[in-house]
């Protein structure tokens, strides 16, 4: 099990070996607790559930205060199941930290992208527009979206203005530019979905070695 | 707003001795350049008309005037690749981007020396 539980820092850029310059999301990573393995015979599937951040007990319900106690494990913020294979080692109560990625080349990052509200076309799906002079009419307008009498009804998932953004996004393959396991940290070449301080899951990139 | 960490990373890509000028001053910029596996140094002289940015993203702007045709490079203050960064003359300048400098000729460009 390659995966961690993390928060988005910030953007900076940084130096490689050669001196070029290199942009870089800085990202918290861990250290994550095994709160619960989920078993094919208890569960029906295989995963291990990962808890994140520090959590006073008080704010927790008696049920989930169980559900920590059971594992030994010290009351968590977040709380992420991840699928695993059947012969995975970790146990409720073990700690993952950065250092699971060490030597990992790519990984890809889950997170909750920015609410940008209700868009249109233009900006939501790229649409050029209409032109600005020579008669123009419809400057950022869809435009046509179907035909007449046939068939007399819009197409489903026709590309129209709507509510954008807010949504789960996985951004894949993302190079681990350094891996600093004393901060707990991890530097991505590039961008990582969601705000600063937004909840990210980081894995091993599952496409690309 | 920056966090500790961020403001760690960043403190350790900055040099060791950033070079020291100000807007306004005319510097020579050392510029390493790789050609195959060969270093050498280039220099490239003007007047420095901004510096953008602040920490490891920190950026200055210098103008000169090549062939007739104003010419900018904007090199990062932090780079590996400027070598070093001579003040030649220091130059009086009142605010801090000298954009004006664009739109003047090649002798009203000319700034006063800072007297000591």
């Amino acid at each position: 099990m390659q995966t961690l539980i993390g928060k988005k820092i910030g953007m900076t850029r940084v130096y490689d070996a050669d001196g070029v310059q290199v942009p870089v999301t800085v990202v918290q990573v861990g250290p994550c607790t095994v709160v619960q393995r989920k078993s094919k015979a208890a569960d029906g599937y295989e995963a291990v559930q990962l808890g994140y951040g520090e959590q006073k007990e008080a704010r927790l319900t008696k049920p989930q205060q169980g559900h920590f106690k059971k594992a030994g494990a010290k009351p968590a913020k977040v709380l992420r199941e991840v699928r695993v294979a059947a012969d995975e080692g970790a146990r409720p109560g073990d700690v993952v930290t950065a250092k699971i990625f060490e030597g990992v080349k790519y990984v890809d990052v889950l997170a909750h992208t920015k609410g940008k509200g209700f868009q249109g076309v233009v900006r939501r799906f790229k649409f050029g527009g209409g032109r600005a002079s020579h008669g123009g009419g419809w400057l950022r307008k869809p435009g046509s979206i179907g035909n007449r009498e046939w068939p007399a009804r819009i197409f489903k998932n026709k590309k129209l203005p709507g509510h954008m953004g807010s949504g789960d996004v996985t951004t894949q393959n993302l190079r681990v530019v350094q891996v600093l396991a004393d901060d707990h940290a991890l530097l991505l070449e590039g961008a990582v979905p969601g705000p600063v301080g937004g909840i990210v899951v980081v894995r091993k990139a599952i496409k690309k070695a | 707003m920056k966090t500790a960490l961020l403001e760690k990373i960043e403190q350790s890509q900055l040099k060791e001795k950033a070079p020291e000028f100000t807007v306004g001053d005319s510097v020579r910029v050392h510029v390493k350049i790789k050609e195959g596996d060969k270093e050498r140094i280039q220099v490239y002289a003007g007047t420095v008309i901004a510096r953008d940015g602040g920490g490891a993203n920190e950026t200055f702007t210098v103008r000169r005037i090549s062939f007739g045709e104003g010419v900018e490079r904007v090199f990062p203050v932090h780079s590996p690749y400027v070598a070093k960064v001579e003040v030649e003359r220091r130059g009086v300048a009142r605010r801090a981007k000298l954009y004006y400098m664009r739109k003047l000729t090649s002798k009203q460009s000319r700034l006063k020396e800072v007297q000591e």
